[in-house]
């Protein structure tokens, strides 16, 4: 293992660091999606990473299963995009203002 | 050699992932997402998990990332018409995600000093095989049930009804929408009752 | 079966019954709800019979505990049954004549829509009412107690939508609160004093007790007793209590619940003989009431209202056979009284039930032809209550008159009195019934009609224990063993050993029945010429009347000064503090509560204003936050 650790845990922060901040920045929420898939990379990135290390293989086989739950949402919140587009002719987020009291 | 690729790979996924962010047009987002997806794949084989790094890019690149595309164009959003958040909110936003940098990387920072160890390698699927299909083959068959779900859980939602999720007046709180699609689809119905 | 199961499967029986015909309600058939009704009586009066002849052949005291109910500290209750002679009796008469009125009920509530709700109060009636007499601690008894209180408020408002039957439920409730508070305090008294409920812990220890102390508890008892047994001054309720449907004023109002108090004060013998005192007011409060009571049913022209006022009347009189300490006559009586008085509340209903409904005797008369089953029992029922031997009330009531002879002629004469005037009213009543000509509207004379079967069986099952119920306590003096008094006696033994007897000559005694059945056939006279001879009729309402008969028609007005000294008084201050405290203090407090809350939550509720941006926002911000707090921790 001749890459430091702490490279990776640098560069899975910054990419996860630039998920949420697209998560802030953006009214769009296809790409919102897209950021919070960004995030859970970081996150893989770094539990395979320090699997490698530490010659652990659970690692890794948490990262198979982060994937199957990806896939999972990514379809049903897809499919919830589609019907919300239909309802509102938009996929922007601040129309979405009736989650209130 | 390792080292520069390393260099290499994150360049790319780092410039990659703030052009998803700044890019306007929504395809161009997802294009760059597919960059940093490939670029952690080579990440993954940097780190000697060549299973993970195929399946990452069948799963996300062949498959999440189609479908992302697939669904801008279905709903033809693919021009930078979207309207921005105030230069408020957006500073906000920016500070907010570099107190967490800063956070998460303190947080980690401890951790890095964790001794490494040497062994068979743990990336092959002849490996992981075994590990999955001892220990986690429980979740592994969960798992499938969830996909499963997943699956009729789409089928039901794409197909609700319209009326069924109705109120459409107390949503679009601006008029500007255009409700001819929808009648539309109502005409579409009538007929395909009286067809029935 | 075992004895213990027997005695649960007692109570319990008609509980089931309660509970299976409330909760389907009015999906059930009539016939079967009733069918199910009667049956859960008629069990526990076999489970009754067999527990008394259990008794008979010489057992003991028989116990079954169920639960233990409440532990705390050193205070344990548990849900207990005792049956000995005294409450074995009780369970013969409550089981016995209440499946009786059971039967009664199907005939008499046949019609009614909410028939079945009528048959499951009346299981749930029965069941408090044997807890009460079965409970072998206060707590049970007190259970029991409070139940059959509340039974009598749902079945005396059982028509609920006419509001006089509210107010008179309401009435009987409130007034048997105020006798509850006594007994409650007594309760308390009692657990402070001996530090246990149960009897078998209380009685034995008694002697031990400083006689203020037991003053005090039995005083408070006996509060409860006036409550429930409707004495002076708590007796007003009872009247107004007709309002019910007549097998309820039957059951409830005659033979059982109003017993509870002489019940109670039986159960407790050795505490009153332990205090004279308390033996002395409860001798004095019986002598009022049996007086006061018996004159103005002289008065009443509704024929429950007069059988009303004899039941007063004669619970007063089993309250003097307490007061002297001859708690055996009292509770001889009270079983006599139960026959007889069911009896007539029965044969009354009968009447009514002819009549569609018509309860006033001025409109009756004559009507022996027409009815003559219910003639004939409702005849036995006067002549046992007052007392022409050989019917039941003759010998419980000379039993009690002879022992309150011998301990203060004086209570023997005012006893004598409300006697006399008892067999004044009672034929008064049976001849403006039964005899002379009829004065009802010919329409209704068409309609008359005997009732139906179920009906008059009981009816004549309630005569022949009328006729025959005396002979369990026929005295030494006319040559029997006095059955009863023998059977009773181990609950009363230790009060007779303490009870100072005076013994009458069997002289003195003949003398005294000869003169009391003398004098109840002149009165009987009496009441014949006035009202069939002379054919006299009751004035009609607003005609003009003497001011004494003027005084008793209107029931000496305790009603109106109950209401001007106690009700009205309690107006004001409930007024006063309304204005005051409640108005200007409280609801100021509440208002201020709510608004400031109502303000508070305007100024947050901002937080939450359905923008999903800006819920992630936040979501982030926690993030940080947990994260950060995590790590520097």
């Amino acid at each position: 293992m001749n890459i430091p650790i702490e490279y990776y845990i640098w560069l899975s922060t910054v990419l996860f660091s630039i998920g949420v901040l697209g998560v802030l920045y953006r009214r769009n929420a296809i790409i919102i999606f897209a950021c919070i898939e960004l995030m859970l990379n970081a996150v893989n990135l770094l539990m395979v990473a320090f699997s490698a290390k530490l010659n652990d293989s659970n690692g890794q086989v948490f990262v198979f299963f982060i994937m199957a739950v990806a896939a999972a949402e990514v379809a049903v919140g897809l499919a919830i995009l589609v019907m919300m587009y239909r309802k509102t002719k938009s996929v922007d987020i601040d129309i979405l203002n009736r989650l209130r009291g | 050699m390792t080292l520069y690729l390393f260099y290499f790979l994150s360049f790319v996924a780092i410039f990659s992932a703030l052009l998803v962010v700044f890019s306007k047009n929504p395809v161009y987002s997802v294009l760059y997402l597919i960059i940093t997806f490939f670029a952690i794949a080579g990440h993954y084989i940097l780190l000697n998990a060549q299973f993970l790094a195929a399946v990452h890019v069948i799963v996300y690149a062949g498959a999440i990332m189609v479908l992302f595309l697939y669904v801008i164009m279905l709903l033809n959003l693919n021009q930078d018409s979207e309207p921005h958040k105030s230069s408020l909110a957006k500073i906000a936003a920016v500070i907010c995600a570099g107190t967490m940098m800063v956070i998460i990387i303190g947080t980690l920072r401890g951790s890095a000093s964790l001794p490494a160890k040497d062994g068979v390698n743990i990336g092959y699927v002849k490996e992981l095989g075994n590990v999955l299909f001892n220990e986690f083959l429980l979740p592994f068959e969960i798992s499938s049930i969830l996909l499963l779900a997943a699956m009729v859980g789409v089928v039901m939602v794409g197909k609700m009804d319209h009326k069924t999720v109705d109120s459409p007046q107390s949503v679009n709180g601006n008029s500007t929408l255009d409700n001819r699609p929808s009648t539309m689809d109502k005409v579409n119905e009538k007929e395909l009752t009286i067809n029935k | 079966m075992s004895t213990g199961a027997m005695i649960c499967l007692i109570p319990l029986l008609p509980l089931f019954g309660f509970v299976l015909i409330s909760l389907t309600g009015k999906r059930l058939v009539k016939g079967f709800a009733a069918l199910i009704a009667c049956a859960s009586v008629l069990v526990a009066f076999a489970f009754a019979v067999a527990l008394f002849v259990k008794l008979l052949k010489g057992s003991g005291p028989l116990t079954a505990t169920m639960f233990q109910w409440i532990s705390a500290g050193n205070f344990s209750a548990s849900i207990s049954f005792l049956v000995d002679p005294l409450s074995s009796l009780m369970l013969l008469v409550i089981t016995g004549v209440g499946f009786l009125i059971h039967v009664y009920s199907i005939g008499y509530m046949h019609d009614d829509e909410a028939f079945n709700r009528f048959m499951s109060y009346l299981n749930l009636f029965v069941f408090f009412m044997l807890l009460l007499v079965m409970g072998s601690n206060y707590l049970v008894m007190f259970v029991g107690w409070e139940g059959v209180g509340l039974c009598s408020y749902l079945l005396i408002g059982f028509w609920f939508k006419n509001q006089d039957y509210n107010d008179a439920a309401n009435k009987a409730f409130i007034m048997n609160r105020i006798g509850d508070l006594g007994l409650l305090v007594g309760m308390i008294l009692i657990f402070i004093t001996f530090g246990s409920l149960n009897y078998a812990d209380v009685l034995p220890k008694a002697e031990a007790i400083g006689t203020p102390v037991l003053t005090l508890i039995t005083i408070l008892l006996f509060i409860g007793a006036m409550g429930k047994s409707a004495q002076i001054p708590l007796y007003t309720w009872l009247p107004d209590a007709m309002a019910g449907p007549t097998p309820v004023s039957a059951l409830i109002h005659a033979a059982t619940m109003v017993t509870a108090g002489v019940y109670m004060v039986a159960r407790n013998n050795i505490l009153y003989t332990l205090s004279p005192i308390a033996m002395q007011l409860v001798l004095v409060i019986g002598l009022a009431t049996a007086l006061f009571a018996a004159t103005i049913a002289l008065a009443q022209n509704d024929i429950k209202k007069v059988l009303a006022y004899s039941t007063v009347s004669q619970l007063g009189l089993m309250f003097v056979a307490l007061g002297v300490g001859a708690y055996a006559s009292g509770i001889f009586h009270m079983v006599t009284h139960a026959f007889f008085k069911a009896l007539l509340f029965l044969g009354a209903g009968s009447v009514i039930h002819a009549m569609h409904h018509e309860q006033d005797i001025r409109k009756m008369g004559g009507l022996r032809k027409y009815i003559p089953l219910t003639y004939f029992t409702f005849l036995v029922g006067v002549l046992a209550i007052a007392g022409i031997p050989p019917f039941a009330g003759f010998f419980s009531k000379d039993e009690i008159l002879a022992n309150a002879f011998r301990q203060n002629p004086v209570a023997w004469g005012i006893a004598v009195l409300a006697s006399l005037l008892t067999a004044f009213y009672m034929f008064r009543l049976l001849f403006l019934t039964f005899f002379g000509k009829t004065r009802a509207s010919e329409d209704t004379i068409h309609h008359i009609h005997e009732s139906p079967k179920s009906m008059t069986i009981p009816l004549i099952f309630l005569a022949i224990l009328s006729l025959g119920g005396g002979f369990m306590g026929v005295p030494e003096l006319l040559g029997g063993g006095n059955w009863i008094s023998g059977f009773l006696s181990p609950v009363f033994a230790r009060s007779t050993e303490l009870h100072v007897e005076h013994h009458l000559s069997h002289t003195t005694e003949f003398a005294l029945m000869g003169i009391i059945v003398v004098f109840t056939l002149v009165m009987i006279g009496l009441a014949y010429r006035r009202y069939v001879a002379k054919a006299h009729v009751p004035a009609a309402e607003g005609a003009p009347l003497t001011p004494a008969h003027k005084t008793i028609y209107n029931k000496y007005y305790v009603d109106e000064i109950y209401d001007a000294v106690i009700v009205k008084p309690l107006y004001w201050i409930s007024k006063l503090f309304d204005i005051v405290i409640e108005r200007s203090g409280i609801d100021r407090l509440v208002n201020l509560i709510g608004d400031s809350l109502n303000d508070w939550s305007g100024i947050f509720r901002r937080i939450q204003n359905g923008h999903l941006g800006y819920y992630i926002f936040v979501m982030v911000l926690g993030v940080i936050l947990i994260v950060a707090f995590s790590y520097t921790r």
